[in-house]
């Protein structure tokens, strides 16, 4: 089915399901129960887990299939983000003519910035990327507000002419929306004590998803992905063969910063605000934590690892003493009291700390990233299945040396 | 032109931090091939060395002070530093004044300890892992040292001063035959610019002229063939690492009075002094020095209003410029040896 | 990746057409009868939180936090009550707010907007928070501001100084308790001229992004008008550490005053290099040089040390105030956590107050009530003096404190004193001013 074949096509109809009820599958816990804290079923993070996905999806097929490291993808995000804004402050509050120049805007951007930065490789590929990025954040935080409102970020005002969706004389801000479908729209439905939002932005974003993991496993098992994986294993000895690779690895680096600005686009019509700091060397930083984190290479990792990332800055990050003595109230108070002084230190305000040690344990551990964390699991249930039968096809745990020479 | 030299001046000595930092780095990065996104930890663990030793000289007891009261109206609580109480106010004064430099002695075995529990414990796995997951592991423990820093001192700046004799500024430009304070310079950056000149001279004098240094020399070039001479070349590269972490931790140390040290101090570093080693070349210490001064001049200068007058935002983008040039034009950067970090 | 369709763009156009005559939001929650965005069914009410847990201004951000429990606490009529008793107006009674237990929810905003707006959007779309509140910066608290604009909440923005907030980028349902580069620049001038004289050079060394752009020029306006003159105005990247390149020039330019337009850890940074410079030493055109800090925090003034002393700049609030409101607050404050309050903390429980105090006077939750109540109230006894809400651009009115380090520090806390207490009718001005002239509020939003 979509020239995939059986084992592929398996493996996209349980991401589609995955996505599709991802509200629910989020929503594990009762309400008013102490683990509510933990639900992540609402629309703000469903979009975020959707869009980083995404970016981490597209970073993928290049850090994955060529080796090539990009520390300034965050850069492309940033391009995206804003292109849809202006679309939104200039055109119409319908965010597909924002996502569309959001993606052709980063396309030019990436073509640009690929097209200089491939000429070297290794660190110095890295160190090249980082530069732009790091000169486009600068920039945009200071010269270019005219263009990026700097500091404040790019927001929507009541006076933008929106040529096409003629004059509001309402008061207030319009929403973003898909022909007339707005974008925070949401149905909730309470199902025993669980309540499940179904909210427009989140669908929305999760079918773009979809679509760009398929193009992303097509891409994958294309022999133009081949051709990416040969410059991975062997560089020169695929130009010694004649094969000029640059066109290859600069299409793959076009292709990955269009999604970054897909994601930046979608972004952007999920919440109409574009700042600079989504450019700064920790946003492109984070993405790379996330392939890594999910297991580079491998077609379903990036998006667990955008995933983790995304839950913990949004999750752990809130829970404070309050919560905590209310978790543990049931307990006597010296128990209670010492309890909560073992997990302060890991939570709220210490949530960086709890994401530093998982880094370091998942890389320590699990070598291949999350999703051999998952295979793992997988495998202990399903012992009698042949090996090669697991959720992700693509992924090989190998340990590459990397010795100084 | 006082004005040009005065930048100059300064360039040297925001260089001297850069190229302290990057040698650190450098010597782990670009000569054991580890990706050490923790190495702007280290660099601030070094800082927070001499506000540890600060806070330690400053020990206090309490006594109170019935005759005055503290906001809340309750007695007042009078702190004195034991070492004023055992040495005097004066000399317990004295010491405490001159904590910042003291701490270099406590800084150097702290760091060293560091450095060898973090390569043994943690990096020492990591020399055949892809560079990615070194990558993540290292960035991981950035995390947790600052965490760990964040929790015991604060997220705020510590005020870190130098020893009182420092203050003021040097004034060059009389010497030179310009006007009185035309060019004059603190004295504790000058300090920092010397200290810094010195331990790149000693560690530069280490590799070239001992038994060791040749080794690890060795060791850097071909590690397989020393091993196979029979030369234990992983102990060694222990002690470099050692080694690097004490270099990173004294920049930090002795750049305490400069800026009041904060718990990200680090990471504000950690992208530039990259910059910086990529630039000077993967594998060469010279390399990492030359660029470190190179860039410290360049941004100076493009701070100059002259200059922000023809190129806006120049000093904004200066640094990432210059390494986009340099990059482009000299393929392993200003020094770098082939083969090293390129794939 | 899209696929090329002829008749796309034609449909797009329909579309966006379309979607103008359908433009009137449709938001379906749970309780869709409910009239505006999260309105409170139970017997609690749930503020939101939203403070810089992480980062530079992490400290500055746990004291807010605190203030803020410690308000929950008294509004829950728990504790000494603080301010609740000294407060003008006595609709609060310590049952909660209108007979609802209040509950929090917190949040880390990073310093970031796009973390800072994830956070909020998390606390009204999961925790179903009526109001947010928090910021430490004017990036933060502006986008923050827009969010709850546009989700139909009340947004009682904290530690916030650009003219921005309630200028350009104001919003009816946002509010703001802090003073602003205007009013700093109103209060301190005529301080400066008085202890410097009418005829002095500045150099204004400024953080490159918005805020430091409105107290720029809000300094160079207030002090030109009294006789100085600006030499020159230098941005600096915000990123920057080592500011010595750009305190350098400072010395051969003619100027003998330097103004810090700086915040954070970018202030204790520029102004500990500064006087590493030896610039307070000097003396320029016969006169003794002079360095400025037009917004001052006692929080991160302790990063610079010893080299504030002697350095005026202005503050919305310091706690050795002796009015009955200030010391009020500095007694439950001290009495629970050991040490005095910051302004950052005196500014976010007065917001905390005034907000439950709107709603309880107004009947309702409701936000377009609520801002209702809060605009053009006049109140006291919250440590500021008589203070005005303006209904214009909800900004309040009060006087403004003229600050100074002092040169012998008691302890860790006691780092400024007051110099004068500037008087509202001084740091006023017109609502269409022109620093503050390009947005609207637009009509408050209910959800």
């Amino acid at each position: 089915m979509l020239g995939l074949n059986k084992k592929d096509t398996k493996f996209l109809l349980i991401v589609v399901a995955l996505t599709m009820f991802t509200p629910i599958i989020l929503q594990p816990f009762a309400e008013g129960t102490g683990l509510a804290q933990f639900n992540a079923g609402y629309p703000d993070l469903m979009q975020r887990f959707a869009i980083f996905g995404i970016f981490a999806i597209g970073f993928n097929i290049l850090f994955g299939l060529t080796g090539y490291l990009s520390f300034g993808h965050a850069a492309f995000l940033g391009v995206g983000s804003y292109s849809a804004v202006w679309m939104f402050k200039l055109l119409s509050m319908n965010v597909i003519p924002g996502i569309l120049l959001a993606v052709a805007t980063s396309g030019v951007f990436a073509l640009l910035i690929g097209y200089v930065s491939l000429r070297r490789s290794g660190i110095y590929f890295s160190i090249l990327t980082l530069a732009f990025a790091q000169m486009s954040f600068n920039l945009a935080y200071s010269v270019l507000t005219p263009i990026t409102n700097g500091e404040t970020g790019l927001q929507l005002a009541l006076d933008d002419p929106r040529i096409l969706d003629g004059v509001n004389n309402s008061g207030s801000l319009p929403v973003t929306n898909i022909f007339g479908l707005a974008m925070n729209s949401s149905t909730q439905i309470e199902v025993l004590g669980r309540v499940w939002t179904f909210n427009v932005g989140y669908y929305f974003c999760a079918i773009i998803a979809i679509l760009a993991f398929y193009l992303s496993l097509r891409i994958f098992r294309s022999p133009f992905g081949m051709m990416l994986r040969a410059v991975k294993s062997n560089q020169q000895r695929m130009n010694y063969t004649g094969l000029n690779s640059r066109p290859y690895t600069l299409a793959a680096f076009v292709i990955s910063g269009m999604y970054a600005g897909l994601a930046g686009g979608l972004l952007a019509s999920m919440d109409p605000l574009a700042g600079a700091e989504r450019m700064q060397w920790t946003a492109s930083g984070e993405v790379v934590l996330m392939t890594i984190l999910g297991g580079a290479g491998t077609l379903m990792g990036p998006v667990l690892g955008a995933g983790f990332i995304k839950y913990f800055e949004n999750i752990f990050s809130k829970i404070n003493d309050t919560v905590l003595h209310g978790w543990f109230s049931f307990m006597p108070d010296g128990l209670e009291d010492l309890l909560v002084v073992l997990v302060h230190p890991f939570v709220g305000k210490g949530w960086h700390l709890t994401l530093g040690i998982l880094f370091m344990l998942v890389v320590v551990f699990l070598p291949g990233g999350l999703i051999e964390g998952g295979q793992r699991i997988a495998a202990l249930f399903k012992r009698k299945r042949s090996d090669d039968d697991n959720l992700d096809p693509e992924h090989h745990p190998k340990q590459t040396p990397h010795v100084a020479e | 032109m006082d004005a040009i030299l005065l930048q100059i001046l300064n360039g040297l000595d925001k260089g001297s931090a850069y190229a302290l930092i990057a040698l650190g780095l450098t010597l782990i990065f670009g000569t054991l091939g580890v990706v050490n996104f923790a190495h702007g930890a280290l660099f601030m663990i070094g800082a927070f060395c001499a506000v540890t030793l600060q806070r330690i000289l400053s020990l206090s007891f309490e006594t109170i002070d019935e005759s005055r009261t503290d906001f809340l109206g309750n007695p007042l609580k009078v702190e004195t530093p034991y070492v004023e109480a055992w040495f005097g106010p004066d000399v317990g004064m004295a010491i405490i004044d001159w904590s910042v430099p003291l701490a270099i002695f406590f800084a150097i075995p702290v760091m060293i300890t560091i450095g060898f529990i973090m390569e043994r414990g943690l990096i020492k796995h990591f020399y055949k892992r892809p560079h990615a997951d070194q990558i993540l592991v290292t960035f991981g423990l950035a995390i947790v040292l600052q965490e760990i820093v964040k929790y015991f001192f604060g997220a705020n700046p510590i005020p870190t001063p130098a020893p009182d004799v420092f203050r003021g500024s040097f004034d060059f430009g009389v010497l030179l035959g310009f006007d009185p304070y035309a060019i004059a310079y603190p004295y504790w950056r000058l300090v920092y610019f010397f200290f810094s000149v010195t331990i790149i001279g000693a560690v530069f004098a280490f590799l070239q002229f001992t038994t060791f240094g040749m080794v690890v020399r060795a060791g850097m070039a071909d590690r397989e063939t020393v091993g196979l001479l029979g030369i234990n070349i992983d102990r060694r590269f222990t002690i470099m690492f050692g080694i690097a972490a004490a270099v990173a931790g004294l920049a930090g140390v002795m750049y305490a009075p400069i800026n009041s040290p904060n718990y990200h101090m680090g990471m504000d570093f950690l992208v530039l002094s990259f910059v910086v080693v990529v630039v000077g070349g993967m594998g060469s210490l010279p390399g990492a020095v030359l660029a470190g001064f190179m860039l410290g001049i360049l941004e100076s200068i493009s701070s100059m209003n002259e200059v922000k007058a023809i190129f806006p935002g120049i000093d904004q983008i200066i640094i990432y410029l210059v390494a986009i040039l340099i990059l482009l034009t000299r393929p392993r950067g200003l020094m770098g040896r082939k083969g090293v970090m390129e794939d | 990746m899209s696929t090329s369709n002829p008749t796309r763009r034609g449909l797009l156009k329909t579309g966006a057409i379309a979607s103008a005559g359908l433009a009137v939001p449709t938001i379906f929650t749970a309780s869709s009868a409910a009239a505006f965005t999260n309105e409170p069914t139970g017997s609690t009410v749930t503020l939101g939180f939203n403070v810089p847990q992480t980062g530079a201004y992490a400290d500055e951000g746990a004291d807010e936090l605190r203030a803020y429990e410690l308000a929950v606490e008294h509004l829950n009529g728990g504790g000494d009550g603080g301010m609740m008793s000294t407060f003008s107006s006595q609709a609060l009674n310590g049952a909660g707010i209108l007979g609802k237990q209040v509950q929090f929810v917190t949040g880390d905003t990073q310093t970031k907007s796009d973390a800072a707006r994830a956070s909020a959007r998390s606390m009204i779309e999961k925790d179903e928070a009526v109001m947010i509140t928090g910021g430490s910066s004017s990036g933060v608290a502006i986008a923050v501001q827009g969010l709850c604009q546009e989700a139909g909440v009340i947004f009682m923005a904290g530690l916030t100084h650009s003219n921005d907030t309630t200028g350009k980028d104001k919003k009816a349902n946002g509010f703001r308790h802090f003073f602003n580069g205007y009013m700093s620049a109103a209060a301190l001038a005529p301080v400066l001229a008085d202890r410097y004289g009418t005829d002095r050079n500045a150099y204004h060394l400024t953080a490159d992004y918005t805020w430091g752009w409105t107290q720029e020029e809000s300094i160079a306006a207030a002090t030109e008008a009294l006789g100085w003159n600006t030499v020159d105005k230098v941005r600096t990247p915000l990123a920057s550490t080592d500011f010595s390149s750009y305190i350098a020039p400072v010395l051969n330019s003619g100027a003998d005053v330097l103004v810090l337009n700086h915040y954070g850890g970018n202030m204790v940074n520029s102004l500990t290099n500064a006087v590493q410079f030896g610039l307070r030493d000097r003396i320029v055109n016969d006169k003794q040089f002079e360095i400025v800090v037009p917004l001052y925090s006692r929080l991160m003034a302790r990063g610079a040390g010893a080299n504030v002393a002697g350095i005026l700049g202005s503050t919305n609030w310091h706690w050795s105030l002796q009015d009955a409101g200030s010391q009020a607050f500095v007694r439950s404050f001290g009495t629970k956590y050991g040490f005095p309050p910051s302004q950052a903390a005196h500014t976010v429980y007065c917001q905390t107050l005034l907000y439950a105090d709107a709603v309880q006077r107004a009947g309702s939750f409701h936000p377009c009530a609520v801002a209702e109540a809060l605009e053009g109230f006049d109140f006291d006894g919250l440590g500021n003096g008589p203070t005005h809400y303006r209904a214009d651009d909800h900004q309040c009115f009060k006087d403004v404190l003229v600050v100074r380090g002092k040169e012998n520090p008691e302890n860790e806390f006691d780092l400024l004193e007051v110099v004068e207490v500037t008087p509202r009718a001084q740091v006023e001005y017109a609502a269409d001013h022109p620093m503050f002239a390009g947005g609207a509020l637009g009509e408050c939003n209910g959800g």
